[in-house]
């Protein structure tokens, strides 16, 4: 697939793009549009650091070329302050440091905000297990992280966002 | 604290460490180097005591060859430790100059004042002035040696909820070095063999340079590599440079048995450090006993990276190493220019928990600049990461005690086989940067050394804090493994302390004693017995738990290096078809605390890592080269694998600080082996203690 005009919302934004379909959808955003809260990690499907959310699903953005997300919202860290549920997990995150170097974070932030959106609600257990199966931490953050979803939760009891 | 620290010493001018801005912010810059592991915050809450300034009026400026103080390595738990009190002493220092200043100004004398969010004023006054007003009349040009000692106000300023500034920023977009963007910046990528011992001999450059938007194919010798006018480009170009590369194999590996087997191959460099009269009589029970670890990697999360450009012949590089000043020395050395004609400027990477790619890549970047005329950011990829990283190193541990009737310790014997776990750049006469070996002018490594004592690399926690009578140790430095190897996290520590610690519960069984009271029999240093004894009552330690069934617990101790903090961990395991991790109990002595959170997730990160690396992780080769190239081949721990932590600080009251980050890896492996040996009654020695081999264990 040649270059060609791709049409995305990032952030709400509409934007055309000239670029090769096949171009994955973290390089646009990193590279094309300057959002450089999406990391670059493994770009291979296992670390997740790249996560962000398209129509407030959780996805790799690493391996999701970019023709595939044509006409479909993208979310990106870069919308915290417009996205009431990733803005909550962004202000839980902070208020526990559930972070060291932070490169993982931001992916796992918009898992977070995308499972923490959908109704209903997953369970703490789904919620682990969708983090095992994309994420990966080496800094061991990830007792705090496990915090920050047990207060995640018990505010969503109380009708987050 | 009544004499300069080392680290000022060696940098006196006050300007190298801090910057007075006309906004009100001062700019604060330390040699000690951001890691992931909030260092900066510490050293900047430090700064901000000593000055009398808020924590948020202070600019944490990133440490530069150019204009910051030459501080070394940012390793061994030193930051805090080293960094730390010169940064407090040069604050203080600044202090009082600023207040000598304010004292002319308001019309007083210097101990009249007080400083408060960067206002001096006279007790009793409103008005005052703050720094930023007296920055005509502080000379920063002074050098510290020439004034007299400061009053140092000492501690912090803590609530137990102090956060990292840096978090903010990174938790919201760009942060990284990966993120660094200019609008003149290509990209580049290096071609790196499979096999650890292949030479690259020929390529198709002229394939790769036919790809559009292909900058520059860089040949030197064995080195190859590619600038682009976008990553993806210079992806490309490296597969194409693949399909056609002819390596040359220099030696073929060893037989990978995962137990280190090709440690019996090897001649080793053999001291016997310490060499006590041996008890001449029969002992009642005499024990000796075999661990292992395999190579560990970094994996960092994030790519190695960095960016270089070239202006008249002179080098500046940004990197995320641990050593800006060493680094640039390296890299001079490496292009034959003066160390004031080469500049490198810290920018932070993802975590970083030892010598990983972050050097190597440097110089891949400078290499490839130099053939544009335009910065070059060079990142690796994810099997770079986990294979031509540097890992930490392989070791075999023997160990063999006495014990007498009254079933005390009176002779123990520790020999450790580990190749080298410190090859750092600048380490050495010689370039220890990946590339230098492969350019045509190639530079040789420096000779095999380990760390020296009194910290160790392969010997470090080689000896053990108890009293156990006629001590030998012994440290069996091997030449360069099948795997490249330096310093990972905690060194030797990781595995000399699972061995002991291992050791003492098999010596405590044969002794009929319960593990608790034999360790307090054996140790008389006060702060080491303070942890064991608060850990044993945080995790209420029950003499009587026969343990069994799948159900476990046990306890690690080691004072990290012997010389920083101290750490006692109990482990909680059950353990049917894996290892499932319960409950971490840990209780830690790292002195004066100087950003609590800050050392609680430092701590709480290192249990967590050498859970893992106890637990899982084994970097390994076959015939075809490494075997670990991606995620799949290396699994770290997961979330749902993750225990309960409790962390209990301790400390003497005026104890001095002491680095936390590593203290954690010996004593949570070897409470984790104890605690499944306490659960199964059959113990695996060497690690990872996976599924398999706890199973070959009850079988044998
Ligand atoms: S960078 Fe996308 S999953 Fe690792
Ligand atoms: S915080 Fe560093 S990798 Fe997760």
């Amino acid at each position: 697939m040649g270059a060609q005009g791709q049409h995305l919302t990032v952030n709400g934004t509409e934007i055309t793009l000239s670029v090769d379909g096949d171009t994955p959808l973290l390089s646009v955003l990193r590279d094309r549009m300057d959002l450089k809260g999406s990391r670059i990690g493994c770009t291979e499907g296992y670390c997740g650091a790249c996560t962000v959310l398209v129509e407030g699903k959780p996805v790799q953005s690493c391996n999701t070329p970019v023709w595939s997300v044509a006409g479909k919202a993208v979310t990106t860290i870069e919308a915290a302050d417009r996205h009431p549920v990733l803005g909550e997990v962004q202000k839980v995150f902070v208020a526990l440091q559930a972070a060291q170097c932070g490169y993982c974070t931001n992916g796992i932030m918009m898992t977070l905000a995308g499972l923490l959106s959908q109704s209903p609600r997953p369970d703490r257990a789904h919620i682990l297990a969708h983090l095992d199966e994309r994420h990966l931490c080496r800094c061991g953050v990830h007792a705090r992280v496990l915090k920050a979803i047990d207060q995640l939760l018990a505010h969503s009891e109380g009708g987050l966002a | 604290m009544s004499e300069c620290p080392a680290n000022l010493k060696a940098n006196p001018l006050l300007s190298r460490w801090f910057r007075l801005d006309e906004r009100p912010l001062m700019g604060v810059r330390s040699g000690k180097v951001e890691l992931g592991q909030g260092a900066t915050t510490a050293l900047a809450m430090i700064a901000a005591t000593e000055l009398g300034l808020e924590l948020d009026q202070i600019d944490i400026l990133a440490a530069d060859t150019a204009h910051g103080p030459d501080e070394g390595y940012t390793a061994g738990s030193f930051s805090v430790e080293h960094g730390g009190s010169a940064m407090r002493w040069a604050a203080a220092q600044l202090r009082e100059l600023a207040a000598q200043a304010a004292a002319t100004v308001l019309g007083t004398t210097a101990d009249q004042l007080v400083v408060e969010a960067g206002q001096f004023r006279r007790l009793g006054h409103n008005e005052g002035v703050t720094y930023w007003q007296l920055r005509d009349r502080i000379n920063l040009g002074v050098s510290v040696l020439d004034l007299p000692a400061p009053v140092l106000r000492g501690g912090t300023i803590d609530d137990g909820h102090t956060r990292r500034p840096d978090l903010v920023g990174k938790l919201s977009g760009a942060g990284f070095i990966q993120d660094m963007t200019w609008p003149d910046l290509l990209h580049g990528r290096v071609l790196r063999p499979d096999h650890p011992q292949d030479r690259l001999l020929s390529c198709d450059d002229a394939a790769a340079k036919a790809l559009a938007g292909v900058v520059a194919v860089v040949r030197d010798g064995h080195f190859a590599g590619v600038v682009a006018q976008s990553d993806e480009i210079a992806l490309a170009a490296i597969a194409l440079l693949r399909r056609s590369a002819q390596w040359q194999r220099q030696a073929e590996l060893p037989l990978d048995d995962g137990l280190n087997g090709w440690m019996d191959q090897a001649s080793p460099l053999s001291t016997c450090f310490l060499d006590e009269a041996q008890p001449d009589k029969d002992l009642p029970i005499r024990h000796a006993a075999r661990y292992s670890r395999p190579f560990i990697a970094h994996a960092s999360i994030g790519p190695a990276c960095a960016v270089a450009q070239w202006h008249d012949g002179q080098l500046q590089v940004w990197s995320h190493s641990q050593g800006i000043y060493p680094l640039r020395r390296q890299l001079a050395r490496t292009f034959g220019l003066e160390a004031e004609h080469v500049q490198v400027t810290h920018a932070h990477g993802a975590g970083c928990y030892g010598h990983n790619g972050a050097d190597d890549v440097a110089l891949d970047a400078a290499l490839l600049a130099r053939a544009v005329k335009a910065p070059v950011m060079c990142l690796w990829t994810r099997a770079d990461e986990l294979s031509w990283s540097p890992f930490g190193a392989a070791m075999r541990m023997e160990l063999s005690a006495g014990l007498d009737e009254s079933g005390q310790i009176v002779a123990w014997n520790h020999a450790v086989w580990s190749p080298t776990h410190l090859a750092r750049p600048g380490f050495g006469d010689g370039v220890n940067l990946l590339a230098a070996g492969d350019l045509a002018q190639p530079h040789a490594r420096p000779p095999l050394a380990d760390a020296p004592r009194p910290q160790g690399g392969g010997d470090r926690n080689a000896v053990p804090l108890y009293d156990v009578g006629a001590r030998k140790i012994t440290h069996h430095l091997l030449p360069q493994g099948p795997l490249r190897s330096s310093a990972l996290r905690a060194l030797g520590a990781h595995g000399n302390v699972f061995a002991i610690e291992s050791f003492m519960d098999e010596l405590a069984a044969l002794a009929g004693r319960d593990p608790l009271e034999f360790r307090l029999a054996h140790l008389s240093e006060p702060r080491g017995r303070a942890v064991v004894e608060a850990v044993a009552k945080a995790a209420q330690w029950n003499q009587d738990d026969p343990g069994g069934e799948g159900h476990g617990r046990g306890l690690g101790f080691a004072r990290y290096k012997n010389l920083g903090a101290y750490c006692a961990v109990v482990v909680e395991v059950e353990v049917a078809e894996t290892v499932r991790l319960v409950k971490v109990t840990a209780a830690v002595d790292a002195g004066e605390v100087i950003h609590r959170d800050g050392l609680m997730n430092q701590i709480e990160g290192g249990i967590i890592q050498a859970a893992s690396w106890t637990l899982k992780e084994a970097a390994g080769w076959t015939q075809d080269g490494f075997k670990t190239r991606s995620w799949a081949d290396y699994p770290i721990l997961t979330f749902s694998e993750i225990p309960a932590i409790e962390i209990e600080l301790v400390a003497p009251e005026g104890a001095a600080s002491l680095g936390g980050g590593e203290c954690a890896a010996g004593p949570v492996a070897a409470a984790i082996g104890n605690a499944i040996a306490h659960a199964l009654g059959v113990r695996v020695r060497d690690m990872p203690l996976t599924p398999e081999r706890i199973t070959q264990a009850i079988h044998a």
